[in-house]
């Protein structure tokens, strides 16, 4: 499988006059034709600033400084892999949204609310795709059709619309130029579950339809989990934890993975105990040595504070493809642990 | 719509302790431009015991906010009577209004926008301390106490900071805390964890939690995510177009759903677990295009998306039929929507 | 202390000039009357004679001394427009953010006032007032301006206010604040007003700078009391003793050059406030220096290390070349291609 992307050792800072926030610290992040990875995280992770980052869509004081990210995709007469960070300005924008193209997070701020849907698509796409006026208009009523819009909606304005409507112009707008890879930063988050549920089925459809990948962030695991091929969970800018969705699910490495995933409380099955994770994520400006999971973890050791953040196989793990950067805690360790805390829950602050 | 299924129906959360607050026929009809009214909340009937938690579940424009606000006092119902302790509520006077505040407070969602930022969070306990507990009170006393019981501690670092200075969590613990400031009864919950990390959710639940079963409080807990209502509340009352669709136990209500709308609501819930999903790469089916609308304006709200619905559904809105002695769902197909249930059921 | 010295590391390079002026003006007009070489008044056989040793800045036609009468009007001016402007922002504070926190018919009646206020003529109204009050006994001095620019001077200010006022009590913690159960009146003057301090500064320091214009306005027509000595007097003076034509630049620039720098560094200031309570207004116009580098807000993120960009002529020359690494006739060839994909 040939990596569509490939993020390799990206930091990314903020130029603060108080010091630099370092956002994003060596992330590596692979992404393959037609695959769906997620990107795991809470505020302060860093997720939303690497994707942006690797677009170079981040406005001052935000620096990237190091690292590659490598895109390969499908594109005629030219050399591939190309490095987005470093390609003159020209070149940046052609491949901004014919090749990788985002859906933002909120589309009430992402839609330009004086502009009918038809004018914001058509708009883009004779920027960057040359068509005429009408040839614009007719991909956009197809471009409608393809996300389950009724095309007179092209005549309206955003607020005439609902916020899964809206969502969905989104998409149809990353989509219009068919792009490789589509990031999609929290896309269904203020959207109710049977929204959200419908349009992510119609994604995975196009995806199956029209075969980009997607890279998809969201601090919700549980829809990660069922979504994803693979997930990379960020904590404090850094990768902790990559893997396919199963071996996330089955055995988490990293005790902010397991921690993840004691946080949300499911609808089926047994009522298990739930305990979230005590504490708060680091400031970023004055990062700590070592793992910057250490004052939450209940795993922490002396030899914390000398790890270096790589990610390697997991110990007995399934598939060499699952990586931790904690090198002292393994799957078993940690179901074991879990075992003994699930005991005395009369005892403890569990919901009971 | 008649209301005779819920003089029978007892609450799944009455065993905790007194009523302190019940709503009866609740109703709030805005009027928009042009002789258009939305008619926001019909016909809710809540009832709140102390020591339990009554949650109260929908999408956004269900209505949920709303009779929540109207519960708080914030909004005037067009009809329904509320009754606190048993006696009527008026609130029509800042007097009291003030009175109520001091039995019924309302904790708001968004922790960034509720606190003022030109206030410390010391003045933003001290103000409800002295405007409720009388003149004799040591207010920094009780400030530290407050403080102190929300788990901001040491209190006396937290009580000269300014809101910019705190996180999320710690912004929503001291509104929290301001709340409970004046000493009340009843406690109504606006989505309070829902603009948090989610690792840290779980926390303020159990804070939530942890004051209710010490103060005896009576919990209204408002939220999207059912998930958490299962946890958390004892009784769950489901909300669509400004109905209640299915009130019962937290547990199951969502093990056993009755209601089609419910049904779809856990449904599209994520589930790791669910390897057949449509969400799951080659796992495609064709869906069925046709949502997004909202609720129909005639007949049952839900029967414009309701895959059994029917020319009755379709006509006439259906009332809370009862299910069990705590159990209770408005729809006219429930045999086929859950047919176990309605077998076993007080038909 | 410490917070005055905070707010004046985050004003931009402007504004802080415009600071300096106003402190310059601000000591003139405290201690400019005490020091004044000659009585402005007293009329001497030098008549217009040009700038000397003597006299610093000239004399007028009478023979008075230019630079004592403009050291005495800096105090007059600066002291009516102070006034106008807190009489003026007082009644924009009151009435806007009554009207805003009340809504429904006051609010109605009060925006009814401001409206009917703004659209009035002012000049004509003034004149009017002015020849009126002139003609009464308490037409002497300054305080008829004061009173009619203040009157006409609120509305601007006041529908500002009420815009502000409006989005800040639809915020959450005003909610709040009538849950715990403050009185309305408290939460205006301690939740709503200390959250618009900055736009009631700039406000006063726009209505003091409009206080300086029109007040020198009025005067240069001859509808003030022609015996004060402010710059607008000053002026009038001068265009009455035909100062222009013979010649007597010393009389008429100083004066408008004060009211000049005066303006100016007012509207500095006040850009300078408008930064402070809006940072996004500090990111989104200018530059900002990272690595070495001017970055745009529009440019895209600034890699570290990288050789290309605009410097140097090299630079220049390759982002206007045409030669790229991505083919663009090959690019849209394809595109097409794959848009066939969507039909």
């Amino acid at each position: 499988m040939s990596p569509v992307l490939d993020i390799k050792d990206l930091s990314i800072a903020y130029r603060t006059p108080a010091g630099d926030v370092r956002a994003a610290q060596h992330v590596n992040l692979t992404i393959n034709k037609g695959e769906v990875v997620g990107l795991c995280g809470e505020s302060g992770s860093g997720k939303s600033t690497l994707a942006y980052g690797a677009c170079r869509l981040l406005r001052p004081p935000a620096v990237v400084t190091g690292g590659s990210v490598l895109y390969s995709g499908v594109r005629t007469g030219t050399v591939m892999p190309i490095d987005i960070l470093r390609v003159p300005q020209r070149d940046l924008r052609a491949i901004r949204w014919r090749d990788v193209a985002i859906v933002f997070q909120s589309a009430m701020n992402a839609l330009n609310p004086v502009l009918r849907v038809r004018d914001q698509i058509t708009d883009a796409m004779t920027a960057h795709l040359r068509l005429s006026k009408d040839a614009a208009h007719e991909k956009a009523s197809k471009l409608l059709d393809l996300v389950g819009i009724p095309r007179e909606r092209l005549r309206s304005y955003p607020h005439e619309l609902s916020g899964g409507m809206r969502q969905r112009v989104m998409i149809a707008m990353a989509l219009a130029a068919d792009p490789e890879v589509v990031i999609m930063d929290e896309p269904t988050t203020a959207l109710d579950v049977v929204v959200q549920r419908d349009i992510l089925a119609q994604i995975v459809e196009l995806k199956e339809t029209l075969g980009f990948s997607v890279l998809f962030i969201t601090h919700d695991m549980s829809l990660l989990l069922e979504l994803c091929d693979r997930i990379a969970v960020m904590y404090a800018g850094r990768i902790v934890e990559l893997g396919r969705a199963a071996d996330l699910k089955e055995a988490p490495a990293h005790p902010y993975t397991q921690g993840l995933l004691r946080s949300f409380p499911s609808l089926r099955g047994a009522r298990r105990d739930l305990s979230g994770i005590p504490g708060t994520p680091p400031d970023l400006r004055d990062p700590p040595h070592g793992c910057p999971f250490i004052p939450r973890c209940g795993f922490a050791q002396p030899g914390c504070a000398q790890v270096d953040m790589s990610l390697l196989p997991v110990p007995g793990g399934r598939s060499p493809l699952h990586v931790t950067a904690c090198p002292f805690v393994t799957p078993e360790i940690a179901a074991k642990a879990a075992l003994l805390e699930q005991q005395p829950t009369a005892a403890e602050g569990a919901l009971s | 719509m008649t209301q005779d299924a819920a003089i029978t129906l007892t609450s799944a959360a009455a065993g905790n302790g007194p009523l302190a607050l019940e709503a009866t026929g609740l109703s709030k009809d805005f009027r928009l431009g042009r002789g258009a009214i939305l008619h926001a909340v019909r016909d809710v009937n809540i009832s709140l015991y102390k020591g339990a938690v009554v949650a109260l579940v929908g999408e956004s424009g269900s209505g949920k906010s709303t009779v929540a606000r109207m519960l708080a006092g914030q909004e005037r119902p067009t009809a329904g009577v509320i009754e606190l302790d048993g006696e009527p509520v008026d609130v029509r006077t800042g007097r009291a209004f003030r009175r109520y505040k001091s039995e019924v407070q309302y904790v708001f969602q968004d922790p960034f926008g509720s606190l003022n930022p030109v206030h410390s969070v010391g003045y933003h306990l001290a103000r409800p301390v002295r405007l409720h507990q009388g003149r004799d009170v040591d207010v920094k006393k009780r400030v530290i106490e407050l403080l102190e019981q929300v788990r901001l501690t040491p209190a006396t670092q937290f009580e000269p900071k300014y809101p910019h200075e705190l996180s999320g969590g710690q912004r929503q613990r001291v509104s929290f805390a301001r709340a409970l400031a004046a000493e009340p009864n009843v406690l109504l919950a606006d989505e309070p964890v829902s603009m948090l990390d989610v690792s840290i959710r779980l926390e303020m639940l159990n804070l939530l939690d942890d004051l209710r079963k010490r103060l005896r409080l009576a919990l209204l807990y408002i939220t999207h995510d059912i998930a958490s209502a299962r946890y958390f509340a004892d009784e769950v009352l489901v909300m669509y177009g400004g109905q209640v669709v299915e009130r019962g136990p937290a547990e199951e209500i969502t093990q056993q759903p009755a209601h089609p709308y419910t049904q779809l609501l856990i449904a599209s819930a994520p589930d790791p677990d669910n390897l057949g999903s449509v969400l799951k790469s080659g796992n495609s089916v064709p869906r069925a295009r046709g949502a997004g609308s909202g609720p129909a304006a005639v007949g049952c709200p839900f029967s414009n998306r309701c895959p059994l619905a029917d020319d009755k559904c379709r006509a006439e809105n259906p009332a809370l039929h009862q299910l069990t002695a705590v159990r209770a769902a408005a729809c006219w197909r429930l045999p086929e929507a859950a047919p176990e249930l309605f077998a076993t059921g007080t038909a | 202390m410490k917070a005055l010295a905070r707010l004046w590391r985050r004003l931009p390079g402007t504004a802080r000039a415009g600071v300096i002026v106003l402190v310059v003006f601000l000591l003139i007009a405290i201690i400019g009357p005490e020091v004044t070489p000659y009585n402005p008044g007293v009329t001497t056989p030098l008549q217009a004679a040009s700038p000397s040793a003597a006299h610093l800045l000239g004399t007028t036609q009478t023979g008075q001394d230019v630079l004592s009468q403009i050291l005495v009007g800096v105090r007059l001016t600066l002291e009516l427009a102070f006034w106008v402007g807190v009489i003026a922002t007082g009644l924009s504070v009151i009435i806007g953010v009554t009207a805003a926190y009340a809504g429904g018919l006051v609010d109605e009646f009060l925006s009814l006032v401001t409206n009917v206020f703004l659209v009035i003529p002012a000049l004509p109204l003034l004149i009017v007032l002015l020849g009126f009050l002139s003609g009464t006994s308490s037409g002497q001095g300054q305080l008829p301006v004061i009173f009619v620019l203040s009157l006409l001077g609120w509305p601007w200010g006041a529908r500002v206010i009420r815009a502000q006022a409006l989005s800040i009590r639809s915020r959450d913690f005003i909610a709040a604040a009538r849950e715990t159960g403050e009185r309305s009146w408290r939460i205006i003057v301690f939740d709503v007003i200390p959250n618009m301090v900055s736009l009631i500064a700039a406000s006063f320091v726009n209505t003091v700078l409009y206080a300086v214009g029109a007040s020198v306005a009025l005067a240069f027509i001859g509808l003030t009391d022609p015996n004060q000595w402010s710059l607008g007097t000053m002026l009038y003076w001068a265009e009455l003793g035909n100062a222009l034509q013979i010649g007597a630049w010393w009389w008429y620039v100083p004066p408008g050059l004060a009211i000049a720098f005066l303006g100016t560094a007012l509207v500095l200031l006040n850009t300078g406030i408008d930064e402070l309570s809006n940072p996004r207004l500090r990111d989104a116009r200018s530059t900002t220096k990272i690595a070495g580098r001017r970055v745009w807000p529009t440019d895209p993120t600034p890699v570290l290390g990288t050789a290309y960009g605009h410097r140097g002529l090299a630079g220049l020359a390759r982002s206007f070349s045409r030669k790229s690494l991505i083919d663009e006739a090959a690019v849209s060839a394809g595109n097409t291609e794959k848009a066939g994909e969507l039909t």
